[in-house]
């Protein structure tokens, strides 16, 4: 029978890297099957949910909890005094800092965790919360890190302002770090002599990664056996395992962290948050499970943001367009706490490769973290540490520098970009990128997009415009990026001291079947899909055959879980190099089996055949069956290996975007009508996985560009907590997207795999943004900050005098 | 609290019948009270549809109704829907053209499509982008979603010819 | 999100509904479809310790067309409007603005009557209505009375309206002419930067009549005399168009908002009014 097998058709039975497999998550899913943290229900649970802030900045003169306390079913009511004894009522913070877990004397964000109340259900919860009475003495608030670094008003009346934080010197009571990167002096001399420089200040608004399921735990204190489990909606299931024991001082070995399906993360459910520790001390003094569920306004207002940006740059080239210098300076607005999600060497994450896919000799970064009186967080929303901000950054100042040269985008580009022999390239601010061919990429993108033709009736709109035959001008939007994914090589990587390396263990069942676990989770990516397609080309059997599991701290191998696209980079090549281990035995096995040397057999698709005699062979099936069932001699009993995989490098996956957009100048609304998306993620495991991924990020990256922003007024009050004002897109706002690809593997990866989720996020939103900006340049603007709503596109409109 | 009232419900086709506070909404009594957990709660203000389910035969979201309001409704949920003997046609095409990531818009906006097709068995993409715009997905971008009711729009009218 | 306990009442009669109202006076209220004062109820910005649900109201949720004008039940939906053939006939615009109305889902649930009756100057239906020259009727303690749509509202969430009285039905005389309602919104679900709503009857190549009313430009709907009488015995020419959006803009007050500031929304509501004029024009 088998030999009536073709090759071939061996290599599709695998569903291997490479292939389009349906995703074996779905049926779960599409039956309503999915067992969500809100989905868990224990016997005796209680509802915790938070007295919140309705100010920014204000003294707790005194909490009273009598009232509150009278309603029926509620149990307790928690406050910082409460938590003190246990020195819970402060935690660490990923960057360092320290956070209120409850109020400790004063507020510093409109949603700040006042008290928590502990009672038998949401409704006594609900009620309790409002009868809690807070009395607070108002004090002067700061939304603007401008401001707060010029400020008397002492936000962090905790900290010691002569003392240096925990990224060196502080040089004000609201300032919270500098972080450089690059030659000052050098850069500063390349500008100051150089024949062009052109110059902008952009602000990359705050906005919020918003997944549809918002955060929440199930905290589960088993006094008996003195073990906690804590279900949770979390990113990184292991770490944090490592901060609750830390904080609550219960032995690693007694906490139990999962993870279960996750409804969307995109960098909200990194770090730790109130609610979690919260949970854990009512579950350990009630000693009955307790839930906290966000509600969307919580979510908004209170878990962590990303952005709020303030960026300054200058970009200075000769005159024929080659770039010689870069500078940027960021004032980055923190909020209340700092509570970034960043290794710990990276205070501004990888900012610094804000010299984008250029051939930028000099440059140099100054970062600027402040305090405001704004939530804190500082994610990074779909994509790797301050990522999209750089690539916003670089982006734009390429389109300012063509302005100045009055020379094509898409030229200016092609000039500067990093050739493919100069990879692996060390850029000005460090990074060493592993590979790339951005002209094949770039080429690709503007013939298939046919940008000099569409230049051309960019020129023919404008004119018409000018001759009142039209009130829509066209953009075009340009887009070249490179990400920093597959954080990364712990010599220079961790969090809060855990290195950032990932793994996973793989054991091989006695018929031929697998279950592999990783210390990654999925939050819709398909790992359970992808990652058994890892396997099977690795080790030769189906891809059905392989249940891959992860997010249980009590069965997954330690790893630091899933944001940053690091899943595939870091624990994707944990993957290969565990089937690697495996098939190292199954080939001693084979040898013994085909009573040849061991150097006498190669692996091909499914099997160890006889070098020089493809009839002699033994499947990786009848290889696991020996591997338990026969005494080989030398050889343990068994097939299993774990791998830990601590990365030589990140990987550089690019790209290369087009949009075109019309604008109706008297209304500000923008119509996208194309987008054409190039990435190359290196070796692409899973297309039909990698398009929708690419779908997913643009989406986002249109909302972020387009409209969706958390915005305070001068109060602190948060003027976007609903999904009324918090603008996610439907399928009626969302284009169709066309994709693209390249294939540029990664020379250290095992398997060339470069990472993609984020890509799209990173590129979007500069080539949505660009597309509006450009579509204005005829009239010259040179940049208008996002979010491109509606009232911001008229208003670039009318500040060129465009509406008569 | 306010005094609790007696409620019956007809859910998936089975009669449900409980005392329960008028103020409890009913995506509560489907996922707390009766154990139904395929519709998700996802902004609770009635703008991103994870919690659709169908009541006497309208597409509602279920966060912004009290179980009180749905007395003597007849509700069904995801789960009432297709399970591993009968797939939907939607959750077949749904899986088979990528339309879901996380997961957790996928009950919602499954359920809405069924309606959806029933109130317009050959929808063009507008007609599927509009008539599934109370439905917000954060991960997939629509493009699959918008191609897997299409597919499920001509696979039922198939199946409905050959019937015929 | 959570509200507030509270009675319910579900009444099968208008009798009975009148009966709650006086007995609680401002702690009861009504609730159709209950997609406006649900979600305010569950972030607690309205206290309503006793709610009537209306939905078995009998006779409610009939459209009737006949010689005299159309007339619409309060709880007919905005998804009834929309399936409703005749009416379509007989008023198109009712059909053009309720697709413009939130979500598919929440125009199931969405009604005529709580539409026109909350005084939610983001709502539709009351400039719509004031533009069609309806007529609500609202019964009461004292039986039932009628009131000009143009005359109902008078500031946000304040109407003609007595707390003791239920808006039952709304009347309007069958328009003619050429109709449009348009809208711009950032997104679906969202609320109106500005939409207008207009009726204009042509004869002999001019406007013969026209009726104008805009949303959310104000803390009520703003129907505008004015605006409509710049257009009537003009060929709805430019000058004609200039005069009209004038008018309109001497009579709106938006207010800044997450929209935009009041300039960027004096400018749309003039942009979307003209086209909406232009389009009725157009089908005329």
């Amino acid at each position: 029978m088998k030999d009536e097998v073709t090759r071939e058709e061996r290599v599709e039975n695998l569903k291997g890297m490479g292939c389009s497999r349906k995703r074996v998550e779905d049926a779960r899913f599409t039956q309503g099957k999915g067992n969500y943290v809100d989905d868990i229900k224990l016997d005796g649970m209680l509802f915790g949910d938070f007295v919140r802030s309705p100010y920014a900045h204000a003294r707790i003169k005194s909490i009273d909890t009598t009232a509150a306390l009278d309603v029926p079913g509620v149990l307790a009511v928690l406050t910082a005094a409460d938590l003190e004894p246990l020195g819970l009522h402060w935690m660490p913070t990923l960057a360092g800092d320290k956070q209120m877990v409850l109020a400790d004397g004063k507020v510093l964000f409109q949603g700040q965790e006042v008290a928590f109340v502990v009672a038998e259900d949401r409704y006594a919860a609900a009620d309790g919360i409002e009868l809690v009475e807070v009395d607070y003495e108002e004090l002067p608030v700061i939304v603007d890190p401008f401001e707060a670094l010029q400020s008397d008003v002492v936000l962090r009346e905790d900290l010691d302002p002569k003392a240096p934080g925990a990224h060196g010197p502080r040089k004000h009571h609201n300032h919270i770090f500098t972080w450089e990167a690059g030659d000052k002096e050098p850069t500063q001399e390349v500008i100051d002599n150089a024949e062009v420089v052109a110059e902008e200040s952009m602000y990359y608004h705050r906005t919020h990664p918003c997944p549809l399921e918002t955060c929440g735990c199930v905290a589960s204190m088993d006094k008996v056996n003195g073990k906690l489990t804590l279900w949770g909606t979390f990113q990184a299931p292991h770490a944090i395992r490592t901060v609750v024991s830390l904080i609550s001082g219960i032995e690693e070995h007694n906490i139990r962290v999962i993870s279960p399906d996750i409804g969307g993360g995109f960098g909200n459910k990194v770090g730790a948050y109130p609610g979690y520790v919260c949970s854990v001390v009512a579950s350990i003094v009630t000693g009955k499970p307790v839930k906290w569920i966000e509600d969307r306004m919580d979510n908004l207002m209170t878990t962590a943001f990303a952005r709020d940006y303030h960026m300054t740059g200058k970009i200075s080239a000769t005159k024929d367009g080659k770039i010689t210098g870069l500078q940027c300076h960021v004032t980055a607005d923190h909020g209340g706490f700092d509570a970034c999600a960043d290794p710990t060497k990276f205070p501004a994450g990888f900012m610094n490769i804000c010299t984008g896919s250029y051939d930028i000799p000099t440059a140099y970064l100054e970062v600027d973290g402040v305090y405001t009186n704004k939530a804190p967080g500082g994610v990074s929303y779909r994509c790797s540490f301050r990522v999209t901000e750089a690539v916003y950054f670089i982006e734009r100042m390429i389109e300012v520098l063509a302005i100045k040269l009055d020379m094509d985008a898409a030229e200016l580009r092609r000039i500067n970009f990093i050739k493919k022999e100069q990879f692996p390239y060390t850029a000005a601010l460090g990074w060493e990128y592993d590979s790339g061919d951005y002209h094949t990429a770039w080429d690709k993108a503007l013939k298939t997009v046919d940008y000099d033709g569409l230049r051309a009736e960019q020129s023919q709109r404008v004119e018409d415009f000018k001759a009142g035959r039209t009130r829509k001008l066209m953009g075009i939007g340009l887009s070249f990026f490179t990400e920093i994914v597959g954080a990364g090589p712990v010599k220079n990587c961790d969090i809060l001291g855990l290195g950032m390396f990932d793994s996973c263990e793989i054991r091989i069942h006695p018929t031929g079947s697998a279950i592999a676990r990783l210390g990654t989770i999925s939050q819709g990516q398909g790992h359970a899909t992808t990652f058994a397609q890892i396997l099977a080309s690795e080790i030769g059997l189906p891809a059905d055959s392989i249940t891959i599991e992860e997010g249980d701290t009590d069965t997954a191998p330690y790893g630091l879980g899933t944001y940053g696209s690091r899943s595939t980079p870091v624990a994707g090549a944990a993957t290969a190099m565990a089937g690697r281990k495996i098939r190292a035995k199954a080939q001693m096995i084979a040898a013994y089996l085909l009573e040849v040397h061991d150097n006498d057999v190669e692996f091909d698709v499914d099997r160890f055949v006889v070098k020089g005699a493809p009839e002699k062979f033994k499947t990786m099936k009848e290889i696991a069956f020996a591997a338990y069932n026969q005494a080989i001699p030398g050889i343990e009993p068994g097939l299993e290996a774990v791998s830990y995989y601590d990365p030589p490098n990140m990987t550089y996956p690019f790209g290369a975007y087009v949009c075109v957009m019309d604008i109706d100048v008297d209304t500000g609304v923008p119509e996208i009508r194309r987008f054409y998306a190039l990435d190359d993620c290196g070796t692409r495991i899973n297309p039909m996985i990698i398009e929708g991924q690419v779908h997913g990020g643009l989406t986002e990256a249109l909302a972020v560009a387009l409209g969706q922003e958390i915005a305070y007024d001068d109060m602190g009050n948060c003027k976007t907590g609903t999904l009324m004002d918090f603008f996610l897109p439907t399928a009626w706002e969302v284009p169709n997207y066309e994709t693209d690809y390249t294939v540029t593997p990664s020379p250290h990866h095992p398997i060339g795999a470069k990472g993609v989720g984020e890509s799209p996020h990173v590129g979007g939103v500069p080539c949505f943004s660009n597309a509006v900006q450009d579509a204005f340049r005829a009239f010259g603007n040179t940049h208008t900050n996002m979010p491109h709503d509606h009232w911001r596109i008229w208003k670039t409109a009318n500040d060129l005098g465009l509406h008569g | 609290m306010s005094k609790k009232m007696h409620i019956k419900l007809n859910v998936n086709g089975k009669d449900e019948e409980f005392l329960a506070e008028p103020r409890e909404l009913l995506i509560y009594t489907l996922r707390e009270r009766l154990n139904i957990t395929g519709p998700h709660i996802g902004c609770e203000t009635s703008h991103c549809g994870a919690c659709t389910v169908t009541i006497n035969g309208k597409s509602v979201k279920s966060c912004t109704m009290f179980v009180a309001q749905a007395d003597g409704a007849e509700v069904t949920t995801i789960e009432g829907i297709g399970g591993p003997d009968n797939l939907h046609p939607l959750q077949e095409a749904f899986k088979e053209h990528h339309g879901l990531q996380c997961g957790y818009c996928t009950p919602g906006m499954i359920t809405r499509a069924t309606k959806l097709l029933e109130e317009n068995p050959n929808p063009t993409e507008e007609d599927i982008r509009f008539g599934m715009a109370g439905n917000i997905c954060r991960c997939t971008g629509y493009q699959n979603i918008v191609k897997s009711i299409q597919a499920a729009a001509t696979e039922m009218n198939a199946a409905k010819e050959a019937a015929e | 999100m959570i509200p507030a306990a509270f009675e319910y009442y579900r009444p099968k009669d208008m009798a009975s509904v009148l009966a709650i109202l006086e007995e609680h006076g401002d702690d009861a209220r009504v609730m159709a479809g209950g997609h406006s004062l649900i979600p305010m109820m569950k972030l607690r910005m309205a206290d309503v310790p006793h709610l009537i649900d209306l939905q078995d109201i009998g006779g409610m949720s009939d459209i009737v067309i006949d010689a005299d004008g159309i007339r619409i039940g309060a709880l007919v939906t905005q998804a009834d409007i929309i399936d409703d053939a005749k009416l379509t006939a007989a008023a198109p615009i009712l059909r053009e603005a309720a697709l413009q109305i939130a979500d598919p889902q929440v125009r199931y649930m969405g009604t005529v009557g709580g539409n026109v009756a909350n005084g939610d100057p983001g709502n539709d239906m009351p400039g719509l209505m004031q533009c069609l020259d309806a007529v609500f009727t609202v019964v009461g303690p004292d039986g039932e009375r009628e009131i000009p749509a143009r005359e109902f509202y008078e500031a946000a969430y304040m109407t003609a309206r007595e707390d003791d009285e239920v808006l039952t039905s709304v009347s309007i005389p069958p328009p003619t002419g050429g109709y449009a309602y348009e809208k711009q919104k950032r997104k679906i679900g969202d609320y109106a930067t500005a939409a207008a709503a207009v009726q204009i009857v042509k004869g002999g190549g001019s406007c013969v009549s026209a009726s104008i009313a805009m949303t959310n430009l104000s803390d009520t709907p703003v129907y505008s005399q004015a605006a409509s009488d710049a257009l009537v015995g003009t060929a709805v020419d430019d000058a004609a168009l200039d005069a009209a959006v004038a008018a309109m803009l001497a009579d709106i007050d938006p207010s800044e908002d997450n929209r935009g500031p009041i300039a960027f929304k004096k400018h749309v509501a003039g942009v979307i009014l003209r086209r909406a004029i232009v389009r009725a024009w157009s089908r005329a």
